[in-house]
C-alpha cells in the first residue's frame, strides 16, 4: 500500500479530514505526523532558515518526522479558494521550500488549486493527484465525492463549538466528546491562525489553560464563513491573504458581539502578515471596549510566561466586569 | 492650506521626482537621505515585526511632515506582499497620530487605469494639458535612465580605480549636472557627460576583478542608506557589482543577451519556484541561476528583515547555489544591522571568491569538497 504522509502542520486544521478521506478512499494509507513535540520542533528549529516564522519551523519538524515513514509527501501548493484572496507567500513556495530546504525528502506532491485560474480547481486538482497513484476516473470522483462529505462533517462540528483537533478526533476516532463549557460567566474570542492557536505545544494550549479557567472559547474557526464573508472592515483595501483576512474579519465581528467579554489575537514570531494585520485589530479596538490582549508565541514560549499574561488578562476581564454589574 | 507634497527616499531617483511634481505645479518638500533619526522615528511608530522598508517609510514621512508636507505620494501594488497594504497602514497610523495627510496611492496603472489618471489630476493643480503632461512624464524618465546610467558605470569604474574613493567623489559631481538638466537635450547632455567623466576616472587594467550578481528586495535594492551603501563598499573591496533591479527597469534588456539560449529570469526560476510569490523572491532565484550561467564569482542578496518571499528565496537559494557551485551571501537587514559586522563577512565572502577564482584561472580542478 503506498503510504502517503500529512505533516499535522499548518493546513492540517483546516483540510485534514477532505484529504484523509481522499486518499484512504483511493486505497492509500495516511500517515500523519501528530503531536507538535518538543525535538520535532527542535529539528524544524535547526533545519528552517533562522528567520522563517515560527509555523514555518514546525512545518519542517513535521516533514522531517514523515521522512522515511512515507512513500510521498503531500504538500498541495494552495494558491487561492475563495477567488478572492490568496494565501501567504510561505503557503505559495512551501512544496519548494521543502523540496530545495531539506535533504532527502520523500518525493511531493504539489498539486497546485487556484480556483481563480481554473473552473473546478479543486475537483481538477483531486483528480490529478488521484492519477498520479493510478487510480480510475469513476473511483476518483466517488472518492472526490466522500472527501467533500467528510469536510462538510468537519465543518459542522466545528460551527457547535469544537476545535478542529477535537473534530478530527470525533471524526476519525469515533470518539464522543462533549462540548466543553465553562460555567458561563466569561467568553473569550481568541483570533488568529488555526495552525498556531490549535498547536497545543507551540501556543502552550492556550485554550485548555482557559477553560479551565472557567472560561467559553471560541475561535476563528468555529465561525460560519457565511459570517465571515459579510462582515466589514473598514479599509481602503482588502488584506489580500486568505488567513489574515479572515482573522481580521473576525476580529471585527467578535468585537461586535455583546456576550464577548475579552479578545485575544494569538501571533506567530517572525510573522509577515501579522505585523500589519496586528496593528490594524489594535487600531479598531481603541475605538470599541472590549478587553483585548496580543500574544506572541516563538519556539521559545514558555510555560510559565503566557501562563501568567494570560491570567493577568482574566483577572482584568473579570475586575472590569464585576464593576460594570 | 498650501499643498505641500512628498514621496519616499529611494537612492538619487528624488532628483527626478522633484522635477516631475514641480513641473505639474505642486510645491515640494524633498524626502532626506535616510538617517539614523529616520529609523529610529520609523522604529518607534512602525509596528515591531514590520518589515525594514515600511520602517524607513514611516520615519521618512514623520520627518517631511515635519517640515510642512501634508500630501504623500507613494505606489501601491496589489500583493500578494505587505508592500500593497504599506500606504494603508502608513495613513492609519499616522492619523491616529493626528496628522490628517492626504495619501495619493499609484497603483499598477495597466490594472487601475482609474486610479492614475485620478491621481494625475489631483496632482496637477496647474491643470497642464494631457500632452504636457505625458511630455513631462517622458522628460522625467529620460532623467531616471541618465540617473540609472550613471550609477552603472560607477559600478565597473569603482573596483579599477587608481586612486580610493575618485569615483565616489565624481559620481556626486555629475549628479549635480544632472539634476540641473532640464530640457530633452539638456539631459542626453548631460548624461553623456557625466558618463564620460567617470569612465575617465584612472584604472587599473590588471587588477584581478570579480564579478557579484546583486538581488533581493527591492526598496533595500535601491536605497544605498537602507543597505549600508553595500555597492560601494564592494566596489572598494575591488568587486564589480551588477544588480539585478534598477527603477528604470531590469537590467536583462541589454545584458542578458550573454546569456543561454535567451533564459528569462522567470524560466530561469521555474525548476526551483513555480510560483509567483509576491516581492521579488522569484526574480531573487532566477536572477541567481542567470548569474551564474554567466559565470559571476558569487551572488548576493539582500532581503529586509522578516521578508516574507526573500526567505522563501533564500530557503531554495541554498539548493541553487549547491546546483551552481556558486557563492551566496544573504543580509537580512534591518535597524540594528552594523556597518562593521557587514564589512567583516564581505571580506570574508571576498576572499572566498577571490580564492576560487585564482584556482579556477591557474587550471586547477575544483574538487566539490574543496569548493568552499
Ligand atoms: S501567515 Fe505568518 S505565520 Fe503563517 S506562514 Fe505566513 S508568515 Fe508564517
Ligand atoms: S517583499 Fe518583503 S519587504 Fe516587501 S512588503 Fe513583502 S515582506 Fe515586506
Amino acid at each position: 500500500m503506498i503510504r502517503i504522509g500529512i505533516p499535522s502542520a499548518l493546513f492540517y486544521y483546516v483540510y485534514y479530514p477532505m484529504w484523509k478521506v481522499f486518499f484512504e478512499e483511493l486505497g492509500a494509507q495516511v500517515v500523519s505526523s501528530g503531536k507538535t513535540t518538543k525535538k520535532l520542533l527542535d529539528n524544524g528549529v535547526r533545519e528552517a532558515l533562522a528567520d522563517a516564522c515560527v509555523p514555518v519551523k514546525v512545518f519542517f519538524g513535521h516533514a522531517i518526522a514523515l521522512k522515511d515513514k512515507v512513500d510521498y509527501l503531500f504538500i498541495p501548493r494552495i494558491v487561492c479558494l475563495n477567488n478572492k484572496t490568496v494565501y501567504c507567500p510561505k503557503f505559495l513556495g512551501l512544496p519548494d521550500m521543502v523540496r530545495y530546504g531539506l535533504e532527502n525528502m520523500p518525493p511531493i506532491i504539489d498539486v497546485r488549486i487556484d480556483t481563480r485560474t481554473r473552473r473546478n480547481a479543486l475537483f481538477k486538482a483531486f483528480y490529478s493527484v488521484g492519477k498520479l497513484l493510478n487510480a480510475k476516473s469513476l473511483k476518483i470522483f466517488k472518492a472526490y465525492v466522500k472527501a467533500r462529505m467528510a469536510q462538510l462533517r468537519f465543518q459542522k462540528i466545528l460551527r457547535r463549538g469544537f476545535q478542529p483537533l477535537e473534530a478530527i478526533d470525533i471524526i476519525f476516532n469515533h470518539k464522543k466528546i462533549k462540548p466543553v463549557t465553562g460555567d458561563g460567566r466569561l467568553n473569550f474570542a481568541i483570533v488568529g491562525y488555526p495552525y498556531t492557536i490549535h498547536d497545543q505545544y507551540i501556543s502552550v494550549d492556550i485554550i485548555g489553560k482557559l477553560r479551565r479557567m472557567g472560561i467559553n472559547v471560541v475561535t476563528v474557526d468555529n465561525l460560519h464563513p457565511l459570517l465571515l464573508k459579510l462582515q466589514r472592515y473598514k479599509l481602503g483595501k482588502r488584506l489580500f491573504w486568505t488567513f489574515t483576512d479572515r482573522t481580521l474579519r473576525a476580529a471585527y465581528y467578535f468585537a461586535g458581539r455583546k456576550d464577548i467579554d475579552g479578545i485575544i489575537h494569538v501571533t506567530a514570531f517572525g510573522c509577515g502578515p501579522d505585523s500589519i494585520l496586528d496593528k490594524f485589530i489594535q487600531i479598531n479596538n481603541g475605538s470599541n471596549k472590549i478587553p483585548f490582549m496580543s500574544l506572541t508565541i516563538d519556539e521559545h514560549s514558555g510555560e510559565a510566561g503566557l501562563g501568567t499574561r494570560l491570567e493577568a488578562f482574566v483577572d482584568m476581564v473579570k475586575r472590569k466586569k464585576r464593576s460594570e454589574q | 492650506m498650501m499643498r505641500k507634497v512628498t514621496f519616499p527616499h529611494m537612492g538619487e531617483s528624488y532628483r527626478t521626482f522633484k522635477m516631475l511634481l514641480n513641473d505639474l505645479g505642486n510645491e515640494v518638500v524633498l524626502p532626506p537621505r535616510p538617517s539614523r533619526k529616520t529609523l529610529n522615528l520609523g522604529v518607534q511608530y512602525a509596528p515591531e515585526f514590520a518589515c525594514f522598508p515600511l520602517k524607513i517609510l514611516m520615519g521618512t514621512y514623520l520627518e517631511t511632515i515635519e517640515k510642512g508636507a501634508n500630501v504623500l505620494v507613494t505606489s501601491g501594488g496589489v500583493g500578494p506582499c505587505r508592500a500593497g497594504l504599506y500606504a494603508e497602514l502608513h495613513k492609519r497610523i499616522l492619523h491616529d497620530m493626528g496628522h490628517p495627510v492626504e495619501m495619493i496611492v499609484f497603483e499598477p496603472p495597466r490594472l487601475y487605469p482609474l486610479n492614475f489618471i485620478r491621481n494625475v489630476y489631483k496632482l496637477n493643480p496647474k491643470r497642464l494639458s494631457i500632452k504636457s503632461i505625458i511630455e513631462c512624464i517622458k522628460r522625467a524618465w529620460r532623467k531616471l535612465q541618465a540617473l540609472d546610467n550613471a550609477e552603472k558605470a560607477t559600478h565597473v569604474v569603482r573596483p579599477r580605480e587608481l586612486t580610493p574613493g575618485t569615483t565616489t567623489k565624481t559620481y556626486k559631481k555629475v549628479l549635480e549636472w544632472i539634476d540641473a538638466a532640464y530640457t530633452m537635450d539638456e539631459i542626453i547632455e548631460a548624461e553623456k557627460a557625466a558618463l564620460e567623466e567617470i569612465y575617465k576616472i584612472p584604472q587599473d587594467p590588471e587588477r584581478l576583478v570579480l564579478k557579484v550578481g546583486i538581488v533581493g528586495e527591492i526598496y533595500v535594492l535601491l536605497e544605498p542608506a537602507s543597505n549600508l551603501e553595500i555597492e560601494e563598499t564592494l566596489g572598494n573591496l575591488g568587486v564589480e557589482v551588477e544588480r539585478s533591479m534598477f527603477l528604470t527597469g531590469w537590467t536583462r534588456d541589454n545584458t542578458w543577451k550573454e546569456t543561454v539560449e535567451g533564459m528569462t529570469v522567470k524560466d530561469a526560476a521555474m525548476p526551483y519556484l513555480p510560483e509567483l510569490i509576491g516581492g521579488h523572491g522569484r526574480d531573487s532565484i532566477g536572477n541567481t541561476v542567470l548569474y551564474a550561467k554567466r559565470n559571476f564569482d558569487g551572488v548576493i542578496q539582500l532581503a529586509p528583515f522578516t521578508c516574507i518571499p526573500e526567505i522563501v528565496a533564500k530557503t531554495i537559494l541554498t539548493s541553487v547555489s549547491r546546483d551552481y557551485n556558486i557563492p551566496v551571501l544573504t543580509f537580512f537587514l534591518d535597524e540594528q544591522t552594523g556597518k562593521a559586522g557587514m564589512t567583516t563577512r564581505l571580506e570574508a565572502f571576498v576572499d572566498l571568491m577571490k580564492r576560487k577564482k585564482l584556482l579556477r584561472k591557474t587550471g586547477k580542478i575544483l574538487r566539490p569538497a574543496s569548493a568552499l
